[in-house]
């Protein structure tokens, strides 16, 4: 069996299920705007220099919302022996893989997108710097946090402590990738400098840590 | 205990006592900074054992994922956990010399910052260690261990282009620009000492581990023979 047919079927067959539950993203957005408010008692969230943070409070929030969605990744194929019946089939592990990965990338652009208006308003954000860089940072750090994510997920659903154990290991990987998004979008909102070098640097993350993640998957996947 | 290994235990321990009085008393005091430059002396070799630590730990798990040899796995469990424990002694140590010198306890710069994240990586390292479940353990491990090694060169680039950006005032007086020659000889002796006590740990680590695998085995054995019964 070839890569793309079985990661395109279990990509449509993951956001099937997601349009009909709608459980992650409604997680997603729930907890994502609980955040937004509990910051707004830490600071005065209209104050002028609010912009100079707003760059880390966004990426904050919507890390922890990541990960509410990525936790979930894995545990319904785990029900019914899926994962199990999934190592016997001749599917390529990193069709099953990729398929998840661009699915929690959906769902976590899909939040984004719903969820940037919200900091707009509640904080009364506006851009120096072109928007666009603030689109290309977003879809190169959500891939970022993503793909490691997801990779993360499957290594923590077989520990003791499910839930747990994927921020503490996924974290302090992606400490130069929340850098990254976390100052190149400050840089764009302040509109003080280019954020040129940190565009490169996600890319870069994401282009290592994909190919990473694709080299380790199936030992991952058929680990006894 | 293997005779060869309590004699390299015993030429440590020797060597540690040589290598300390080397450091306190043999090498001169720092002309601006006073005694507390000594910590030098245990501070970078700290940081020398921990660095060659993680890259065994890197090593042993890309060795363990190609070859599924669990004396691997060991010595991949055992490098990281010295390892940890000598990171730790540069972080703890690291501030003490700076609070007087520099005036602070702390500061993001460059190196330090990535000391630190260098320590978090492999702190979860062994947290999922001890939190993952049966024999699925090594595999898991050794692919975290993967992911943090190549993450280490990345968290130095980026945090070096963040921090030269916004320079720190507290930065400059560099202790490498012309070591005294007896200060020299005391660090390189210390290096030594050291590199033998991490091989030490490291050594005693890997063979307790070793024993443990061994005892889980028979365990399984045992179970397996039982049921036939």
């Amino acid at each position: 069996m070839s890569l793309g047919p079985v990661t395109i079927s279990t990509l449509v067959k993951d956001l099937r299920m997601e349009w009909r539950s709608k459980d992650a993203i409604n997680s997603m957005l729930f907890f994502a705007l609980l955040v937004v408010v509990i910051f707004s008692f830490a600071f005065n969230p209209t104050a002028e220099e609010s912009r100079q943070i707003a760059g880390g409070l966004v990426w904050v929030a919507f890390l922890f919302a990541a990960v509410v969605a990525l936790n979930q990744t894995w545990a319904r194929e785990l029900r019914n022996q899926v994962l199990d019946a999934y190592r016997v089939s001749p599917a390529p592990a990193n069709a099953l893989f990729l398929a998840k990965v661009i699915g929690n990338f959906l769902f976590v652009v899909i939040l984004e997108a719903l969820m940037a208006p919200l900091f707009v308003v509640f904080y009364q954000l506006r851009s120096v710097g072109p928007v666009w860089q603030l689109v290309a940072v977003a879809l190169l750090g959500t891939w970022a946090l993503v793909v490691n994510g997801t990779f993360f997920a499957a290594l923590s659903i077989r520990t003791r402590s499910r839930e747990i154990m994927l921020p503490l290991i996924l974290f302090p990987i992606s400490i130069p990738a929340l850098l990254a998004m976390v100052d190149a979008t400050t840089t764009i909102l302040t509109g003080d400098g280019t954020p040129d070098f940190w565009l490169k640097m996600l890319l870069v993350y994401d282009v290592v840590f994909t190919l990473v993640c694709l080299l380790l998957f199936e030992t991952v996947l058929n680990a006894e | 205990m293997k005779p060869l290994y309590l004699a390299f235990i015993v030429l440590t321990l020797a060597l540690l006592g040589f290598s300390t009085y080397q450091a306190l008393v043999v090498a001169p005091t720092e002309q601006t900074m006073g005694d507390v430059q000594r910590i030098f002396y245990y501070h970078v070799p700290s940081a020398w054992v921990a660095g060659v630590c993680f890259f065994v730990n890197f090593l042993a798990s890309a060795y363990y994922l190609w070859k599924k040899s669990l004396d691997a796995d060991a010595l991949a469990a055992a490098s990281a956990e010295v390892g940890v424990v000598f990171c730790t002694i540069v972080l703890i140590t690291g501030p003490i010399w700076a609070r007087p010198v520099w005036g602070i306890w702390w500061t993001w710069d460059a190196r330090l910052t990535t000391t630190l994240v260098l320590w978090l990586i492999y702190v979860s390292y062994l947290v999922l260690r001890r939190f993952a479940a049966g024999s699925q353990t090594q595999t898991l491990a050794a692919a975290l261990a993967i992911f943090g090694f190549v993450d280490v060169p990345i968290v130095y680039m980026s945090i070096r282009w963040f921090r030269t950006q916004h320079p720190s005032p507290v930065m400059g007086g560099g202790e490498n620009s012309g070591l005294d020659p007896v200060m020299l000889h005391a660090f390189l002796w210390n290096l030594l000492a050291f590199t033998c006590i991490g091989i030490c740990l490291i050594v005693a680590r890997y063979r307790l581990q070793r024993m443990e695998n061994r005892v889980e085995a028979a365990h399984a054995n045992l179970a397996l023979e039982g049921g036939a019964r």
